[in-house]
């Protein structure tokens, strides 16, 4: 198992450890709920130093990009980032993630963790006709997500930038808690806001410490894998591996809004006839009706008490107080507002089909 | 962590206060710990009478659920209704005010089969 460059560090802190896309990650240090809530109200500051990054570069980077992602990545300009997927050739994702337009010709991919392998091979055979230049960072790389609503107000005396002044989905490289160079993305996966800081290992020691030096007058505590899940799903962002897979399209998934049709990209074409065809399922959200918690893998079921999909993730969501979901559902019934039901071992409990987010602020 | 000297445990992480024929059944600080937040304690047995090691109800905590399993054949005489609204003593005081069930004794020869805290301290590498 890999550790990150902090693994000692989060012992220390008496964080719970768990093995975690082939990582030994902290899990919870506080507890869920505390460290839940002082992102939702505070800052926060993650380890997920196990996310994969890749540098694609050179005069074909961006049409390596183009071929194997399903956003417009002809739209970012320097200093801008993108929610994308990369699509397989059966109507599946090989993965979700962020790509930052670095330089003119330079463009980081980051991935998940548990996908870095597949990711790499599944890029590298499209760019055996292209040749862009492509390097795995994954292994030098650390990242930190500083998220919370004191984020800026807390980490501006570590940059001599305005941090307030960087709009959501953009970034800068500059000096970050006195490390020249670092990546500070107005990115993130809590719907808190904050930020995210890519730096090398060797710096990143430094960078938490001040981290939490700086943000201790606002309350900042070290957030760990659970609370990051729970804060995702109530802002209904999906998770690699739970709500998108190998074989759900984007368009089930509601990723609609990062495919483009005016490119060209790896299976479009039966993406474009799947959104001409319409979807035969759905990724829907639901809260429950009463008191009780959906987990991923249990079924949901119609009123009548016929099966119509399954669980992809679910929690009891600390800031809204019930039990929160995502997961497929055959199309007629995939419709905000319909009362569904889960299996929840021996009963089925009511479910109501809701918006995202879950949580609104 | 703490295991107590005068309690009995079992492997599945549950522990025995045994007082004449009636046992109080609650999970160990090691499991509480290892669920993390809890949000719901489930029981919906009282008043039947359960084999040892059956199903008795289940604690759900915030990223998990887990079953509760009978540590001796009995009768589920008293679940501990204040767990309802704050489930989270399961978290602060899991052999005080966590405890979840009550039950009346079936077979006492089965309370012999139980562990001691030493004996459950070598279950959880402690």
């Amino acid at each position: 198992m890999k550790n990150t460059a902090l693994t000692q560090t989060h012992e220390t802190l008496g964080a719970k450890m768990v093995p975690f896309a082939g990582f030994n990650m902290p899990v919870s240090y506080a507890g869920v709920n505390i460290e839940h809530e002082t992102v939702r109200k505070a800052v926060g500051v993650f380890d997920v130093s196990h996310m994969g990054e890749f540098l694609i570069e050179g005069p074909k980077a961006l049409e390596l990009i183009q071929k194997v992602s399903s956003n417009d990545a002809s739209k970012l300009t320097i200093g801008k980032a993108q929610y994308s997927c990369l699509p397989n050739e059966s109507n599946g994702i090989v993965d979700d993630l962020i790509v930052y337009r670095i330089k003119e010709e330079t463009y980081l991919l980051v991935v998940n963790a548990s996908n870095i392998e597949k990711d790499w091979e599944h890029i590298s055979k499209y760019n055996q006709g292209i040749g862009a230049s492509m390097r795995d960072l994954s292994n030098d790389y650390s990242l930190l997500a500083i998220q919370g609503p004191k984020a800026v107000e807390a980490m501006q005396s570590l940059s001599n930038h305005d941090l307030a002044a960087i709009p959501f989905y953009n970034f800068i490289v500059g000096d970050f808690a006195g490390i020249e160079h670092v990546i500070i993305s107005a990115t993130g996966y809590t719907g808190s806001g904050g930020f995210e800081i890519y730096c090398k290992n060797s710096e990143v020691q430094q960078i938490w410490d001040k981290v939490l030096e700086a943000g201790a007058d606002f309350g900042i505590q070290p957030i760990g894998l659970a609370a990051r899940d729970t804060l995702r799903l109530e802002m209904g962002y999906c998770l690699y591996g739970n709500d998108i897979d190998d074989t759900t399209s984007p368009l089930e998934a509601g990723l609609g809004w990062v495919t483009k049709f005016t490119k060209d990209f790896v299976n479009a074409q039966a993406l474009a006839k799947q959104k001409e065809e319409g979807v035969q399922r759905k990724l829907v959200a639901f809260e429950m009706n009463e008191k009780a918690i959906p987990r991923k893998g249990y079924t949901l079921l119609n009123p009548e008490g016929a099966e119509i999909g399954t669980v992809t993730s679910g929690t009891m969501a600390p800031s809204v107080g019930k039990g929160i979901g995502l997961g497929y559902v055959s199309i007629p019934e995939a419709k905000v507002g319909h009362t569904i039901q889960v299996q929840i071992r021996k009963k089925t409990v009511p479910a109501t089909l809701v918006k995202l987010p879950f949580y609104k602020g | 962590m703490n295991i107590p000297s005068e309690l009995k445990y079992t492997k599945d992480h549950e522990w025995v206060k045994i007082d004449g024929d009636i046992a109080t059944v609650g999970i160990t600080d090691f499991a509480q710990g290892e669920l993390g937040d809890i949000v719901y304690v489930e029981v919906e047995t009282v008043d039947e009478t359960l084999e040892k090691e059956a199903v008795f109800g289940t604690v759900e905590a915030v990223k998990t659920v887990s079953d509760l399993f009978l540590p001796l054949t009995g009768e589920i005489i008293e679940f501990n209704e204040s767990l309802e609204d704050e489930p989270e003593k399961v978290n602060t005081d899991p052999y005080g005010e966590g405890w979840m069930v009550k039950i009346k004794i079936s077979n006492p020869g089965e309370v012999d089969a139980l562990l001691s805290d030493a004996q459950y301290k070598e279950v959880v590498g402690a």
